[in-house]
């Protein structure tokens, strides 16, 4: 049969992809009842609505045109201004480079971080970077009440036959190639991300970057051993109790640091030899903390993108 | 150094553990924590406005070991802590008047995540409030529109994902334009620290050519601000979001979440350029003469709307244009005036959205006027609050709004320019006319006897509707008494400030007056 399919493609009757990109043939009477209903649904609302819509968006559409080149005129005309005002990159400006100058100079000594940015982000402005890893666990949660299936978002056990159709479309897991890929090379992946987590004082990295590289790591590994590999691990309680920890240490040892550093107490915490492993004080476990954090959004939301719950526990399957 | 200057970061560092608390806990665990912490946070409020009134000057808390122009600090004064009490209060009131709701529109299984985002809320809240830094203003303006974005979200229902994806996407232009305007500031002036950047900005004034530079970066930091905040152009997001969501979203919505921006560009104003330097800049009059387009065309199209909740919602939007007004008249009693306004539409429009979906609860669940007509004789509690909202909300004497629209007027006498006066007495009259026909229009509608009792119901509607008289009725939900206590409560405590603002808004005054002064 195949032979005969090849032989069609070579006289060009037949597109040998043309399966494959239109999905398995067989299951798809469902789906075509779907759009079908979907098209008679629509031609509906153009017979009945078509003539309101397009007398009110011809109107609109013409105002709305000019309105936009309008608007990007105008804001390009105020930021080529500015941008021809502002002190050039570089450029000697005293009023611009107080701030800077002294997170240069003093930065080592002040913060025991050889990398200045780390002790930038987790000393001097360590208040801005808590709300920013903050950031992150909002999006997460809003992520999780939009796509963890429930009994709201998974009404009918025909999405669910859809579900399991497109989840099953392409295993990459069952992948020699891939697998053996994936095997080589998430060790490395997540090695390389725990350095740049636990060297994030010393050389340029820290929390936010060594967490992506881990977070990237878990997808990978995710893709090419089965959800199940991971879920094995990453259950849902493990996964709270993960962005749990990290967050609450986080805020309450920085709430701890504002809290000496407002009193004038000694806050107790050493700062180490600058270049060595433990040094820059806080910030090797802030790095830490963040670091998991971003691992355990970027894992998220691949998980909850994906199949609609974090470390398999289902919250809709009983309904 | 005394002890409750820690609390302001008590507060914000509190809100931060608690969100994450919730996520652990069971739904109505998250509830009953989330209820006592707040309390709490009152509590610590409290104590912050107690102490700044009592010795009469604000204090800045330095936030770690670096002091200003090189770490975080946040700053409290009269002000910041009477808002802070302000708005933690309607915010608890929020959550226990729409409880029921709660129930009813989120799934279950996902209740502690809602109070998740909910603290995550308070925490910005608190951080705007607080701050002292125009960057960890951004931060938590981030924070604030992403959990936002989420209690809206969280009804799952068709409608509400697309007014939340409309609301991200220009809630996300107003943050992108408000980032710009921080870049430009801190690239001009080299820092992010509010009080070292008003003393460049002075230079920078001073200095040939710099205030158009100014003017240009606060441009586009109002622009952005105005986005989030429902400014007149851009208050068509409005009835989508505050009309779908449910009640307890659309209460903090409304009264906190954009009166937090709010708040964060007249901290901009004051403490950023400092406000002899704004009220020279013409962004002011562009502010005065939106505020009152907004007035008038919010009450337009919320005379216009058929349906209970996005009426509201529109009237949202004229409200707040009274607040832009206020702040573009350049009038230290403007001001007043404006903040006045924030307060007491922070106290009665979140206690109008928890009561709506009561008088619909009763309908049918039918929010449109012919099905609510009588409402207010099968819910009576919910009508009697209703009534008196609208009352307020038309400025009837005794009430909140009442004394704001005195203020608003007063400024304008005492402001003494002609061109401000009369656009300002003119905008009130009309404005008060046509809030008086939709609100009133609606308290007549919900107290005349028509379609009663048992008779409405939802699918009694669509049957109507749909000619198919088969469709079953469903059982009626019966509500319990905890949960007719919580709102209760909540109604009450919301009416009491409502009254309190009217009846003794000079205190209220005094205490913005104080918090003003200490405030640049």
């Amino acid at each position: 049969m195949n032979r005969d399919k090849f032989r069609r493609w070579l006289n060009g009757e037949a597109d040998i992809m043309g399966d494959i990109l239109d999905g398995r043939t067989g299951h798809d009477l469902p789906r075509q009842d779907q759009r079908r209903l979907q098209r008679e649904a629509e031609e509906v609302a153009i017979v009945h609505m078509g003539r309101v819509i397009h007398s009110e968006r011809r109107l609109f559409s013409a105002w709305y045109r000019v309105a936009a080149v309008l608007c990007c005129l105008t804001l390009m005309a105020v930021f080529l201004y500015m941008v021809a005002h502002i002190t050039r990159y570089g450029a000697e400006n005293p009023r611009v480079a107080e701030v800077a100058e002294r997170y240069v100079e003093r930065g080592l000594e002040e913060t025991g971080a050889t990398n200045i940015v780390a002790g930038m982000i987790l000393d001097y402005r360590a208040f801005d970077t808590l709300g920013e890893s903050h950031v992150l666990f909002t999006a997460l949660v809003c992520v999780m009440i939009l796509l963890r299936r429930d009994r709201k978002n998974m009404r009918t056990a025909y999405e669910d036959y859809y579900r399991i159709q497109d989840e099953d479309y392409f295993p990459t897991n069952q992948d020699p190639i891939a697998r053996r890929v994936g095997g080589i090379l998430v060790p490395c992946i997540l090695l390389f991300g725990v350095y740049i987590l636990l060297n994030g004082q010393i050389s340029p990295g820290g929390g936010f970057s060594g967490g992506a590289v881990l977070g990237a790591g878990l997808v990978i590994f995710a893709s090419t051993r089965g959800d199940g590999a991971v879920d094995r691990f990453l259950t849902k309680r493990v996964f709270q109790w993960a962005a749990f920890c990290a967050l609450s240490f986080y805020s309450f040892a920085k709430g701890y640091v504002f809290f000496t550093g407002a009193n004038g107490l000694e806050n107790h915490i050493p700062k180490g030899v600058p270049g060595a492993i433990l040094s820059g004080g806080l910030i090797l476990p802030l790095d830490i903390a963040v670091g998991l954090v971003v691992a355990c959004t970027m894992f998220g939301f691949y998980s909850l993108f994906r199949r609609g719950t974090i470390g398999g526990g289902d919250e809709g399957k009983e309904a | 150094m005394d002890f409750i200057r820690n609390f302001p970061l008590f507060t914000i560092i509190l809100s931060l553990f608690s969100s994450v608390l919730c996520m652990l806990l069971d739904g109505r665990w998250a509830k009953r924590y989330t209820v006592c912490y707040e309390c709490l946070l009152i509590a610590l409020s409290g104590a912050v406005l107690w102490y700044v009134s009592a010795t009469g000057e604000p204090f800045t808390y330095v936030m770690g070991e670096f002091p200003a122009p090189w770490g975080n600090e946040i700053r409290a004064g009269v002000l910041e802590a009477l808002l802070a009490v302000v708005f933690l209060t309607v915010l608890l009131c929020s959550v226990l008047g729409g409880w029921r709701f709660l129930l009813i529109d989120v799934e279950h299984s996902k209740i502690n995540l809602y109070f998740t985002l909910i603290n995550l809320l308070t925490a910005a809240l608190m951080a705007l409030i607080w701050t002292n830094d125009i960057f960890t203003g951004y931060v938590f303006l981030e924070i604030l529109t992403l959990s936002s974005c989420g209690i809206l979200i969280v009804r799952e229902i068709g409608r509400t994902t697309l007014a939340a994806v409309r609301y991200m996407v220009l809630n996300l232009l107003g943050s992108g334009l408000f980032l710009l305007g921080v870049i430009l500031l801190y690239s001009l002036t080299g820092h992010l620290l509010m009080v070292p950047m008003r003393a460049a900005i002075l230079e920078i004034v001073a200095a040939e050519g710099g205030v158009t530079t100014i003017t240009f970066s606060l441009a586009v930091l109002t622009i952005g601000l105005g986005i989030k905040s429902g400014l007149f152009p851009f208050h068509f997001w409005m009835p989508d979001t505050y009309g779908t969501a449910t009640p307890t979203s659309a209460a903090i919505l409304s009264a906190l979440a954009s009166k937090a921006y709010i708040l964060l560009l007249f901290k901009i104003y004051w403490r950023v350029v400092g406000i002899e330097v704004f009220q020279q800049l013409p962004i002011h009059y562009l502010l005065f003469g939106l505020g009152i387009l907004g007035m008038i065309f919010g009450s337009v199209s919320a005379i216009r709307e058929n349906n209970i909740h996005r009426m509201v919602a529109f009237s949202s939007a004229a409200q707040t244009g009274y607040i832009y007004m206020g702040l573009g008249m350049g009038s230290p009693l403007g001001y007043v005036a404006a903040l006045f306004q924030l307060i007491a539409h922070a106290v009665t429009k979140s206690l109008l959205f928890l009561t709506t979906p009561r008088l619909a609860r009763v309908s049918g669940d039918s929010l449109l006027f012919q099905n609510l007509q009588g409402s207010g004789f099968r819910d009576r509690s919910a009508g009697i609050f209703f009534t008196l909202c609208a009352l307020s909300m038309v400025g009837i004497p005794v009430f909140a709004g009442f004394s704001a629209k005195l203020f608003f007027a007063v400024a304008a006498v005492e402001s003494g320019e002609l061109g401000v006066l009369f656009p300002t007495m003119l905008a009130l009259a009309v404005s008060a006319v046509l809030n008086a026909l939709y609100f009133i229009r609606t308290v007549i509608r919900i107290y005349t006897a028509g379609r009663g009792g048992s008779e409405i119901s939802a699918p009694r509607i669509y049957a109507e509707e749909h000619n198919d008289a088969d469709s079953a009725e469903p059982l009626p939900e019966l509500e319990t008494r905890s949960e007719r206590r919580s709102y209760w409560v909540s109604a009450l405590i919301l009416t009491g400030m409502n009254l309190f603002l009217g009846l003794f808004s000079w205190v209220a005054v005094d205490f913005i007056r104080r918090g003003l002064d200490m405030f640049a």
